[in-house]
């Protein structure tokens, strides 16, 4: 007689234990989710006295006046946008242009290879060492630009004087050298991974090369460096220690992109130090705004980016 | 005497001259280096006018390099470089005077995957008309109606023309290429091995499409289909270690072939 056959399936290898990867993912997805969402009640009960007191004024009010308890952060929101969306200004085209050449063959790998490890080495730098960096190199060459601007187009709004040092340009145009390296090195990639073929379509009906990057290549990396731009943009409303240190903190408003001004991430970093009673409450309030418009930004990135993909869906 | 001050020559795209050719594209002596590597071994073939040469050979036999330099693709790639010449309609296309960006407005290329880019149907169609300068709406509206009937594709694709060429089914898209191909009249379609992924139904759609432009395109064609071969080609040339072992009417190659070598090849005996 044979041996009694096996059954294919059987209920022998069937372990109603608990999955402890499955336990152990869902765990940590879970902490990060209430860690996000313990920080925000946290900040919200602080601020909530605060909120209470200004309600929507807070946001639409220019005092900054912890002595007489008035307090409101329309300058220091105004500047966290204008410094965060000038410095895109400024880094956006270097940025995309540094990741056109790097994803090109204008030049030999190896040195497109040292070039791009050298751009990235510039998110390596700390913020400290860029505001000591701002204050020696950048502030006197913004004050001369700036005196010579004043000079020139002073009836312009954007360039009355006078002209500071500590300015919303100065700040400015740091960040754009800090968000740099995010913007170049995910455009890059996205650029890098435009298909050959399409490449090779582009050339074979006859497209310059340069005809070839602006009518084929940027359209089919539009997802990634749209990316990328948002991603740079986050930073740049977040980034705290250099702007502190260079854009002279002031809560006065003013149209000058020559005058100190001030931004939320300034303010916080400034001030908790010392602060007491209804200030500590209202910076966790100007907290709490900085957040939100950081969430909103994200989102709208968010929408632009799916909006671009589902133009370039299927290409890859 | 031509000096480099001369204007670029332009292909001809006067439909009247020289009806059959028989030396329309003509390979003089054409060796061809990826580095060290050489790829091609002293080619020489004459590809007729208004007629479809198939190029066959097992893979790596330098089928698709030869191809490539008939509009200098391989240019991209660096580190190549090639000796002996190669003449259409008698004019040497490494000659001076002529501008790579011109030669490759005049010769159109399909290839092996589709390529549509990233944007709608009509703007695929007129990118080379685009290129080279023409906005008026008539001229770019009648290329796209001419293009896309000539590719097959017009009746399928008409009450969508802005609407992105990636929504194409993998068949519809190939025939846009080819439709965008032959969108600025080029003289000569080169086409890489443009069925390999396409289903069957698709292909013999493409293959009655090939032997449709032949009344008005020097067609050559990559395949490694050799019913394709005997199907749509006039002429085939049996490529085999990037030596050209036989060029021949295709009955004559699949029928009758005088070299053993393509005896071997195209009854599956190797390769």
């Amino acid at each position: 007689m044979s041996a009694p056959e096996k059954d294919i399936i059987s209920p022998a290898g069937y372990r109603p234990a608990p999955d402890l990867f499955k336990i152990l993912c869902q765990t940590a997805s879970l902490l990060t989710v209430l860690m996000l969402g313990w920080i925000i009640y946290e900040i919200i009960e602080s601020a909530w006295p605060a909120i209470q007191k200004f309600g929507f004024d807070f946001m639409t009010t220019s005092a900054w006046v912890p002595n007489r308890e008035r307090f409101g952060v329309l300058p220091f929101i105004i500047g966290t946008l204008a410094s965060s969306f000038l410095a895109i200004l400024f880094a956006f085209p270097l940025g995309v242009a540094i990741a056109i050449f790097l994803s090109e063959n204008f030049l030999s790998p190896s040195i497109r290879q040292t070039m791009r490890f050298v751009v990235e080495m510039l998110a390596a730098i700390p913020s400290v060492v860029y505001g000591l960096w701002g204050i020696f190199v950048i502030i006197p060459i913004v004050k001369a630009f700036g005196d010579w601007a004043v000079g020139t187009f002073g009836d312009f709004p954007l360039f009355s004087g006078p002209a500071y040092g500590n300015s919303l340009l100065t700040a400015s145009v740091v960040l754009a050298i800090m968000i740099l390296p995010t913007i170049t090195a995910i455009s890059r990639n996205s650029l890098a991974s435009v298909p050959k073929t399409l490449r090779e379509g582009a050339y074979a009906l006859g497209a310059t090369r340069w005809e070839a990057i602006f009518s084929v290549i940027l359209p089919t990396a539009a997802p990634g460096i749209v990316a990328a731009t948002i991603l740079g943009l986050g930073r740049a409303m977040g980034e705290t220690m250099a702007v502190a240190m260079l854009i002279g903190n002031s809560s006065r408003l003013s149209w000058s992109v020559l005058s100190p001004s001030g931004t939320l991430a300034g303010l916080l970093a400034n001030q908790f130090g010392e602060a007491q009673g209804l200030q500590v409450n209202s910076l966790m309030y100007a907290a709490l705004i900085l957040i939100g418009i950081t969430l909103v930004v994200n989102l709208l990135g968010e929408a632009v980016l799916r909006y671009t993909q589902k133009q370039t869906a299927g290409i890859r | 005497m031509q000096t480099s001050k001369e204007a670029p020559v332009k292909m001809t795209t006067d439909d009247r001259n020289l009806l059959g050719r028989p030396d329309f594209i003509s390979v003089k002596d054409f060796n061809f280096f990826y580095g060290k590597k050489q790829a091609l071994h002293t080619i020489n073939m004459d590809i007729p006018e208004r007629q479809v040469t198939a190029l066959i050979g097992p893979s790596g036999c330098g089928k698709s390099t030869l191809l490539r330099n008939f509009n200098r693709m391989n240019e991209l790639i660096d580190g190549v470089h090639h000796e002996g010449d190669i003449r259409i309609l008698g004019k040497s296309i490494y000659d001076k005077g002529i501008e790579v960006i011109s030669l490759r407005r005049s010769i159109g290329m399909v290839f092996q995957k589709s390529n549509p880019f990233p944007k709608s149907i009509y703007e695929n169609v007129v990118f080379a008309l685009r290129i080279s300068g023409t906005s008026k709406k008539s001229e770019l509206d009648e290329c796209v109606e001419r293009s896309l009937r000539g590719a097959a594709l017009w009746n399928e694709v008409k009450d969508r023309l802005h609407e992105s060429a990636l929504g194409l089914s993998g068949g519809q898209m190939q025939r846009l290429c080819i439709a965008r191909a032959i969108a600025n009249r080029p003289k000569v379609l080169l086409m890489d091995e443009p069925c390999s992924a396409l289903d069957p139904i698709a292909t013999v759609k493409v293959e009655e499409l090939i032997r449709e432009l032949k009344q008005q395109f020097t067609i050559v064609i990559v395949t490694h289909n050799m019913q394709q071969a005997t199907r749509c080609s006039d002429k085939t040339a049996f490529f085999y270690l990037g030596k050209l072992i036989e060029f021949a009417d295709t009955p004559k190659i699949f029928s009758n072939p005088s070299e053993k070598q393509t005896e071997d090849y195209i009854t599956g005996r190797f390769g």
